[in-house]
């Protein structure tokens, strides 16, 4: 089953006069339970990219749909429930609330979703002993490791059970020991628990994890 | 997270919780010295004893501006029911203080006199007696002081407060001082049962019918901040500044607060939260500022009081629960509006700009 489409894909910011077609004709197809790296080079069009399927940036033209629903038709709202229910974002800076602990921080999630925060559903319990940050739940973002706020941030991620999970650089800001954890973890949810992720790097290391890799070149997928 | 934000920056949230907390004070002292000052004097009439009081037909309010023929005393007395009657004469010196002149003896016996803490009662014409709470305002006054007050007058005595005035001469003398041969400003009645109020009242307003003959109750019922215009109108002068301060506060608060949360707002918008969830987030924050800040303001009202109380003695404040609820009202509205644009400005913040904020 196929989870993402895009076909035609473009974006087209302006700054000042000047016209930036950030994507130029994107044609991507990710199924369900499916892992895929985006490399490419700085200005490649991987974030916007990355921010369309996000539902965080509208697109210019064409088609794209996440778990059949068409992102070019939708609204403000509408994008806004996409990121509540559709997709959940692991970001470089691991964008941790800095004044909640690390549980509060997947509890928000719950919550903006409109769910009971101290719900917590078996499939997530067993996403939460794969990421093995169980003890580290009580403590603020500064008192936790770049691994240990990336693991938070992937676990507020997957609370909600997005049908994408969307990864930007997200071993970015690790060193090579805690990226290879995190890598492990992300593996890990996609094999054993079927999560369907997108992941943008510039590391062929990195990207090496995923099941297929997608090159983008100038707006292109290559 | 609302909890968690307000401890995130404890000092501005403390300087929040306290210009909202000194809206509140401002506000409650006001109304509270209004109503003291009011309820101070309507005590001190009902010191005098009297159960009627007559004045001149020009008077209005509590006024006693107006003067009227003394011989009005003497018809008064002769008639049923009435036990004493005395005229004081009333001289303003400035806004807030004024000289009575009495009769001493007929005001000893009707209030059941002036009791001297220091000094002794009037003797020689140029002698004042002031009251305790008088010679406080005025540099501690011991007998035998001079003052200028309107005239140069000597302090003969210091008596307890809480009868008519603050200060008292000999009616002879004031008339003499102030063109008031003759007249008097008041004329105080006691009846041989109070009981009989109504029916004196009646029959002293059938023989003078264009004066002011009230019960003592009710001239002291004029002493409310309904029946002083110009004290409504201060008030509502105050309370607009006191919303203003809470509202400038505030906003200024919560703008730099979203400022600086630019990166988390833009963190809460990419988890899915609506412009309605980010407003509510910042208006939860500017209730439990407001909420707290009044319950503050509360507090210092009772450090205005005590300040009062040692250096502005003649502006008793009274603690006013009943403006408790109004009192957060107004704070609360002010906060909140305060808060909107904060908040609408960081609800229409773009996610992607705002993570990308350092």
């Amino acid at each position: 089953m196929t989870n993402v489409v895009a076909q035609n894909l473009t974006k087209t910011y302006r700054v000042g006069e000047i016209e930036v077609h950030a994507l130029r004709g994107v044609d991507l197809k990710i199924d369900a339970g499916e892992f895929v790296a985006i490399v490419g080079p700085s200005g490649s069009g991987k974030s916007t990219l990355f921010n369309i399927l996000g539902g965080l940036t509208p697109p210019t033209s064409g088609t794209v749909l996440i778990d059949g629903r068409d992102l070019i038709q939708m609204s403000e709202a509408d994008r806004t429930l996409l990121r509540k229910t559709t997709v959940g974002f692991v970001f470089q800076k691991y964008n941790l609330l800095p004044t909640l602990t690390g549980g509060d921080n997947i509890e928000i999630a719950r919550h903006i979703a409109g769910k009971n925060g101290h719900e917590r559903d078996p499939q997530f319990e067993e996403t939460l002993k794969l990421l093995g940050i169980g003890s580290r739940l009580h403590h603020k973002p500064r008192a936790l490791s770049g691994g240990e706020q990336q693991r938070i941030a992937i676990a507020r991620a997957l609370v909600n059970h997005p049908a994408l999970l969307l990864a930007d650089e997200p071993t970015g800001n690790l060193d090579t020991e805690n990226s290879t954890a995190v890598l492990s973890v992300l593996q890990g949810l996609n094999k054993r628990l079927g999560q369907t992720i997108l992941m943008i790097t510039h590391n062929p290391e990195a990207a090496a994890y995923a099941d297929r890799i997608v090159t983008m070149r100038d707006g292109r997928i290559v | 997270m609302v909890f968690e934000n307000l401890k995130h920056r404890p000092v501005r949230t403390l300087l929040s919780i306290f210009a909202i907390g000194v809206e509140v004070t401002l506000i409650l002292t006001l109304v509270g010295v209004s109503r003291g000052v009011l309820s101070d004097m309507a005590s001190r009439s009902r010191g005098t004893g009297a159960d009627i009081l007559v004045r001149a037909p020009e008077s209005a309010g509590f006024s006693m501006s107006y003067t009227m023929p003394d011989k009005l005393v003497g018809f008064i007395r002769a008639k049923p029911h009435v036990a004493l009657a005395t005229g004081t004469y009333v001289k303003s010196i400035d806004s807030f203080n004024s000289i009575t002149g009495i009769h001493l003896d007929e005001f000893n016996a009707m209030s059941g006199g002036l009791k001297v803490n220091k000094g002794r009662l009037f003797q020689g014409p140029d002698d004042l007696v002031v009251d305790e709470i008088f010679a406080k305002q005025h540099h501690n006054l011991q007998p035998g002081d001079p003052i200028d007050f309107g005239h140069n007058w000597r302090i003969s005595g210091i008596v307890e407060q809480g009868k008519l005035s603050r200060t008292f001469a000999d009616i002879g003398r004031m008339q003499e001082l102030y063109s008031g041969n003759g007249l008097v400003s008041a004329i105080y009645i006691k009846l041989d049962n109070p009981a009989n109020t109504e029916a004196v009242k009646a029959a002293l307003q059938g023989d003078l019918p264009t004066y002011k003959v009230d019960s003592i109750e009710e001239f002291v019922s004029l002493f409310s901040t309904n029946s002083v215009p110009y004290i409504e109108a201060f008030t509502k002068v105050v309370i607009g500044i006191a919303v203003l301060i809470g509202f400038l506060v505030v906003c200024l608060s919560m703008y730099t607060a979203v400022l600086e949360r630019t990166r988390e707002i833009g963190i809460l918008k990419a988890l899915g939260a609506s412009p309605g969830y980010i407003v509510g987030i910042l208006l939860r924050e500017t209730v439990m500022l407001a909420l707290v800040g009044t319950a503050v303001g509360i507090r210092i009202t009772y450090g205005t009081r005590s300040l009062l109380g040692v250096f502005a003695v003649s502006f008793p404040q009274e603690i006013v629960p009943d403006w408790y609820p109004r009192v957060a009202a107004i704070a609360l509205a002010g906060a909140i509006v305060g808060a909107l644009y904060p908040g609408l400005r960081a609800a229409r913040q773009d996610a992607i700009e705002a993570l990308a904020y350092d």
